[in-house]
């Protein structure tokens, strides 16, 4: 069987269970897995050619997803899906070097930057890292095998956690991954200052309109017992030009580490941008996932966290701010697989214009997971008439000791407070924009890392003052719509 | 002239007239109460001097200060010196007490053409008011009135007009939901910032205040007018006998 689907895609022909209205929209990604195929085939070893292989069978035999997916009910993707982004060679980007350095990190401990979906030692820092942080270029570990990149073998971590089967974007993303960072924690070690992933979208010079660059970063963050680290993942666009990123996060934390990740969104208005962030968390694991998202034309963040040991803490926070024609989807799915295992989602939304957002939050606890504690809290300002946010809570519960509570609200700024500012002075603008502040501030706040909550509190910052400039974010208090749900389950 | 003079004011909320032709002259180093039954229209004299926009002003004149009060913006009412106490002081969460307070005082200051405080400046005048209103200084790093008692909050509003130093300040019921302790402290307050250049309006349904401010003119106020003005002795007079008598016709509104 094997062999003939290789043929058949060697051949350029999707497979017969493809539906038929998927088939123009894959072409370009069939052409990319062939292309890369072409390239790795011969280096890479066999285990991993094997996840390629059920990846992509996977992809291609369901497609994009479409508002029939539960999963997507509220992102229509048909528009992105006829976009024939193509996969860009390795090449020369010295030339970037001055172009990325506003996007730096200030107090990172080292900084790996990828292009177009390569690793560019050219623009990386990373001459101050201790020894207890290994690092690699993904590609290269996977090539070198277990004996000099990867103790203790990739191969048991890459594409062990991500869901290629429930996931069509981690199932093209492990089809079609060019490179991303392999991090792994020693035990027992502290790494105080956070490492800085900078994966970068850049248009090339002379590029044929139509011709948006795909990249699918996949980064392996592996923290050994009782370690401490914070990864900060940053993705950015240089050019005005559309780009789709797809990446994939695996990140392992042993019995007793403490990791934080942070996830950064802030590419330009024409992007598409997919990540998928899947903790596995060891006993008294305590992991937190931080997600900012500020750009991004059509975004999906998916955080899912398996608490896997007993007594695990996670923290799942997020703030995402749209404008204009933005669409942030934020996809949580939190397993509880043992017991005394605690969560917390937190997620803040501001959406002016006519930005659309949504809030999936799904909370699982499965069978063994007895004096589970898990919240989840969303909270959304609308800025004017024509933004909109769908939030939807969704909780399974299979264990019978457990304390679950969600709650959502949508509002607008509030007439009272904005009064009670000016009432005290503070001139009508400057009112609006640190009330938004306030709001998001309590995100900021939950980031415990000093050097990242600095960097995120100035993006965010500037962020909002552009919100705040434009017009249609003033909208008048007269048509509050405003919708409460909170509710408790406590069985 | 007078600091403030209020001409034949009629106010409107979501199309209901409240205030039906109110006059009342108040001068620097005066204080005026006002009291009257629920829904004779104190709390909407309060907003309208405050210029919340909610509540339209249909008639009448207001002169503050020798300009037209009306033309002002909230904030720029503010940093011409006019204070509001609220009745229900709002929780802002996530912005510091001392933050909110240091630039509501900045924001005056520029309005005035004076240098900004800085931080240095700031926390010892702080400090020292919090201590005048008997506040605990933990408070000054939480966020403006968020998780204060009503109490709190009611003294938080106190230790604002005493740091920004207005030259006409309204409170509104602050009295009412405090225990006797917090009744004082808050008074003790007050009379603390009693001026020359400084007049008080003390909105309040209940005479009880007027036991620890001493106030110089009180006005009863029915159905969106003064019905009545007199001395402190006025107030006593309708703590013993209602507000029924003063009713210029039968009509109260219900609160």
């Amino acid at each position: 069987m094997k062999r003939t689907r290789k043929t058949r895609i060697r051949n350029g022909h999707l497979t017969q269970d493809n539906k038929a209205s998927n088939t123009g929209q894959l072409a370009g990604y069939l052409q990319a897995y062939g292309q890369l195929r072409a390239e790795r085939h011969e280096r890479e070893p066999l285990w991993m050619q094997q996840l390629r292989e059920d990846a992509w069978e996977r992809f291609s035999a369901r497609g994009f997803p479409t508002t029939h997916d539960e999963d997507w009910r509220f992102t229509n993707l048909a528009s992105v899906a006829k976009i024939p982004f193509r996969r860009v060679l390795k090449s020369n980007v010295a030339h970037l070097a001055k172009e990325i350095e506003p996007f730096r990190l200030p107090g990172a401990l080292c900084q790996l930057v990828f292009v177009n979906g390569h690793f560019a030692p050219e623009l990386s820092e990373a001459d101050s890292v201790p020894t207890s942080l290994e690092w690699c270029a993904l590609k290269r570990a996977v090539d070198c095998g277990i004996e000099s990149c990867a103790p203790g073998g990739i191969e048991q971590h890459l594409g062990r956690y991500a869901d290629v089967r429930r996931d069509v974007f981690a199932a093209l993303n492990t089809a079609l991954w060019d490179d991303g960072a392999y991090l792994r924690i020693r035990r027992g070690a502290v790494i105080d200052r956070p490492v800085h992933l900078l994966y970068v979208s850049a248009g090339e010079a002379g590029q044929i309109a139509g011709q948006q660059i795909m990249t699918h970063p996949r980064t392996v963050i592996v923290a050994e017992e009782h370690s401490h680290a914070s990864v900060v993942e940053d993705y950015i666009s240089i050019g005005d030009e559309a780009a789709f990123s797809n990446a994939v996060t695996e990140l392992v934390a042993g019995e007793g580490a403490v990791v934080s990740h942070y996830l950064v969104e802030r590419e330009n208005l024409a992007s598409f941008n997919v990540s998928t962030l899947r903790i596995e968390q060891a006993r008294a694991a305590n992991v937190s996932s931080h997600s900012i998202l500020l750009g991004g034309g059509i975004v999906r963040n998916n955080v899912h966290p398996v608490l896997a040991g007993e007594g695990t803490e996670c923290l799942i926070n997020g703030l995402f701010v749209g404008a204009g024609r933005q669409h942030l989807d934020n996809y949580m799915l939190v397993e509880h697989a043992q017991p005394h295992g605690a969560s917390r989602q937190f997620y803040n939304g501001i959406l002016a214009g006519e930005a659309r957002g949504v809030f999936h939050g799904r909370i699982v606890v499965h069978k063994d997971a007895q004096k589970t504690d898990a919240k989840q809290t969303n909270r959304n300002l609308l800025l004017s008439d024509s933004a909109r946010i769908d939030t939807k809570p969704q909780l399974e519960i299979y264990a019978d000791d457990v304390k679950c509570t969600h709650g959502a609200t949508i509002g607008q700024i509030e007439e009272e407070q904005l009064f009670y500012l000016r009432s005290r002075g503070f001139p009508e603008r400057e009112a609006r924009n640190l009330l938004l502040y306030a709001f998001a501030a309590e995100c900021l706040d939950r980031m415990k890392e000093p050097a990242v909550r600095e960097f995120a509190e100035a993006l965010i910052r500037a962020r909002l003052g552009d919100l705040v400039l434009t017009k249609d974010s003033a909208g008048g208090a007269a048509e509050v719509a405003e919708e409460k749900q909170s509710w408790e389950e406590v069985g | 002239m007078a600091l403030l003079e209020i001409e034949n004011l009629h106010a409107s909320v979501d199309g209901h007239e409240i205030l039906k032709g109110l006059t009342l002259s108040v001068n620097a180093g005066e204080v005026h109460s006002i009291m009257g039954p629920n829904g004779s229209g104190k709390s909407t004299l309060a907003q309208v001097l405050a210029r919340r926009e909610a509540y339209q002003v249909t008639a009448g004149t207001i002169l503050y200060d020798g300009k037209d009060l009306l033309e002002m913006s909230p904030e720029e009412a503010a940093c011409e010196g006019v204070f509001l106490a609220f009745q229900y002081p709002v929780e802002i969460p996530g912005i510091g007490n001392a933050y909110f307070l240091r630039s509501a005082m900045n924001a005056v200051r520029k309005h005035r053409g004076e240098d900004e405080l800085d931080a240095m400046d700031f926390l010892p005048l702080y400090k020292e008011r919090m201590k005048l209103l008997e506040m605990d200084e933990k408070l000054m790093n939480r966020s403006v009135n968020e998780g204060f008692s009503g109490g709190e909050k009611k003294r938080n509003e106190i230790l604002q007009l005493a740091m920004l130093e207005p030259k006409l300040a309204i409170l509104d019921e602050t009295d009412s939901g405090l225990d006797i302790d917090a009744l004082r402290i808050v008074a003790q307050g007050v009379n603390a910032m009693r001026a020359r250049d400084r007049a008080f309006v003390v909105i309040t349904h209940y005479q009880r205040l007027l036991d620890y401010i001493k106030t110089d003119f009180v006005h009863v106020l029915v159905d969106g007018k003064i019905a009545l003005s007199g001395g402190p002795e006025l107030a006593l007079e309708l703590e013993e006998r209602g507000y029924a008598w003063t009713e210029a016709d039968e009509q109260v509104l219900p609160a």
